[in-house]
């Protein structure tokens, strides 16, 4: 018990002792962690950014209504039992029959060809299902198949494959997204080990010294590794707040836009797990880069 | 204590520094280790410390055979060791009591014992008013003193020293070789590496001289051959 207390004071002074080393020199410390904080906002925010992308196509998703044109000769009360038994099917959330009569007075209504409508001798528009599928993806794609076949249908109209395509664009932003968080997460490595090495460089006497007086290689370590952990930690902590800071400013113009679009579609923040991630991730960079730097050199630095 | 079987040091540069040196200090024991620039008293010592390693030869400390410590065990082997060193070597951002106190912290001693032993440490150097102080504030002799608390600051049986009064006036020097005698008085072994022969010349203790590499005393050690 006494050990592991002893174990545990020699551990909290080295996190001390970093914490003040960082304190200590404000200017250089923020620059670093500046620079580390930007490498993981970028990844961060993109991500963020892509999971309210899809979060919204998402809600799209219940609007993804197609509509059956139905032949010329089709009769209403035909079309009117077609729409209830479509609409019986459990593929199927709903469907409405837009007659030709109401199709035309709404076409009238929006087109501004309403004169030219006139003109005409009959309505040139056929009965017309709304059809709202209550699946997707293969259930879709047979729904549709099958509604296709049906006698009574000229035309199968899917709206949907734009939204298709905006998934796939998105999946595929997902997939860049991946590949720049390992990128730059390679780079926080990078540049906190680069921190590292110029620290162990400036500490070289202390270094020796602490060797010559029998410090073990894990003892000289040590205060390295706790350096890149806060740096890391401090880096994640600065993410976060400016990746929360940058949805604030978002936000508004945001929902400006969603409501153009008639949606209340709300942006979504940064999580309290996806922040406490930021942070592990930040502080584990720290010490990876910490461990590999102080790795490398430390066995540099010997007596002679 | 320590034991020298034909030991040769040769630097990567090419130079010899130590050529077929043979000798024996025995437990309790102070020597001086003298003899001109360049002789190689530094790298005898270094072979001690396992600083550095022998090209050829065997170097035994306290019944070990050096060649037989790894790397990663050379940290518990120093702490068994105090090396002072001509240029005090002390860390100028911690107190000097933080200094003394650093092979106790490296050896994770209890706090309280610790602080029992650096005061102790540094009673004996005649420091413990300077505890707070910063090693610059102090004089060169001071300094040294201070090194010297951290060198018997763990209690090492064995105490090594480099030209301990390289920088000093003769009467600090004098200070200086006296504490190295009362160490040794309570059961310390003690090799000390000078070239200052006049500092030491009225002293009794054993003295091995080292030129060009060999050792050329008489008194290089009991002439029994190893076991």
């Amino acid at each position: 018990m006494n050990a592991i207390a002893r174990y545990l004071t020699l551990h909290l002074e080295n996190l001390t002792g970093a914490v003040a080393r960082v304190v200590d020199r404000p200017l250089g410390s923020l620059m670093t962690v500046l620079v580390i904080a930007i490498a993981l906002v970028v990844p961060a925010g993109l991500r963020v950014m892509v999971d309210n992308a899809r979060a919204l196509s998402g809600t799209w998703q219940g609007a993804a209504d197609f509509t059956v044109y139905l032949e010329m000769a089709v009769e209403e009360t035909a079309a009117e039992a077609l729409a209830r038994q479509v609409g019986q099917r459990n593929d199927v959330e709903r469907a409405e029959l837009l007659s030709r009569s109401d199709a035309l007075a709404e076409f009238r209504a929006y087109s501004g060809f309403g004169e030219a409508l006139d003109l005409l001798d009959e309505n040139p528009l056929p009965h017309a299902l709304i059809v709202r599928p209550a699946g997707t993806g293969a259930d879709l794609d047979r729904l549709v198949e099958e509604l296709d076949t049906l006698e009574e249908t000229a035309l199968v109209q899917l709206d949907t494959e734009w939204l298709e395509r905006l998934r796939a664009i998105l999946d595929l932003a997902r997939r860049v997204v991946d590949v720049t968080t390992v990128l730059l997460g390679l780079a926080v490595i990078v540049v906190i080990g680069n921190t590292i090495r110029l620290e162990i460089g400036n500490r070289r006497e202390e270094i020796e010294i602490i060797k010559l007086v029998g410090g073990s290689d894990g003892y000289i370590r040590r205060p390295f590794l706790y350096l890149g952990l806060c740096y890391g930690f401090g880096a994640g902590v600065l993410a976060a707040l400016i990746v929360i800071l940058g949805l604030g400013l978002v936000a508004s113009p945001a929902r400006a836009l969603m409501e153009l679009y008639g949606s209340d579609y709300r942006l979504a923040g940064l999580s309290l797990s996806d922040a406490a991630w930021l942070l592990g991730v930040g502080g584990f960079l720290g010490w990876a880069g910490a461990g590999i730097a102080v790795a490398r050199h430390l066995r540099e630095v010997e007596p002679g | 204590m320590i034991r020298f079987e034909n030991v040769r040091k040769r630097y990567p540069a090419g130079r010899e520094a130590l050529s077929g040196v043979t000798f024996r200090l025995e437990k309790g024991e102070m020597a001086f280790l003298t003899g001109p620039s360049g002789a190689g008293k530094s790298t005898l010592l270094k072979l001690v410390a396992l600083i550095e390693r022998p090209t050829r030869g065997t170097v035994l400390v306290s019944n070990q055979n050096t060649a037989r410590i790894p790397r990663r065990r050379i940290p518990l082997f120093r702490r068994r060791i105090g090396i002072v060193f001509q240029d005090h070597k002390l860390l100028h951002d911690r107190t000097v009591f933080d200094n003394v106190a650093l092979p106790l912290m490296i050896s994770s001693l209890r706090r309280r014992e610790l602080s029992g032993r650096v005061r102790a440490a540094l009673d004996q150097v005649g420091l413990l008013r300077y505890e707070n102080q910063f090693p610059l504030s102090l004089s060169s002799g001071e300094q040294q003193r201070v090194g010297i608390a951290r060198a018997v600051a763990s209690r090492p049986e064995l105490v090594i020293a480099d030209e301990p009064t390289g920088n000093l006036d003769p009467l600090l020097s004098l200070e200086i070789m006296r504490l190295f005698g009362r160490f040794n008085d309570v059961g310390a072994t003690v090799l000390i590496a000078t070239h200052d022969l006049e500092l030491i010349s009225g002293m009794s203790y054993r003295r091995l001289y080292l030129e060009a590499g060999r050792l050329a005393s008489p008194d290089a050690g009991p002439s029994e051959e190893p076991a």
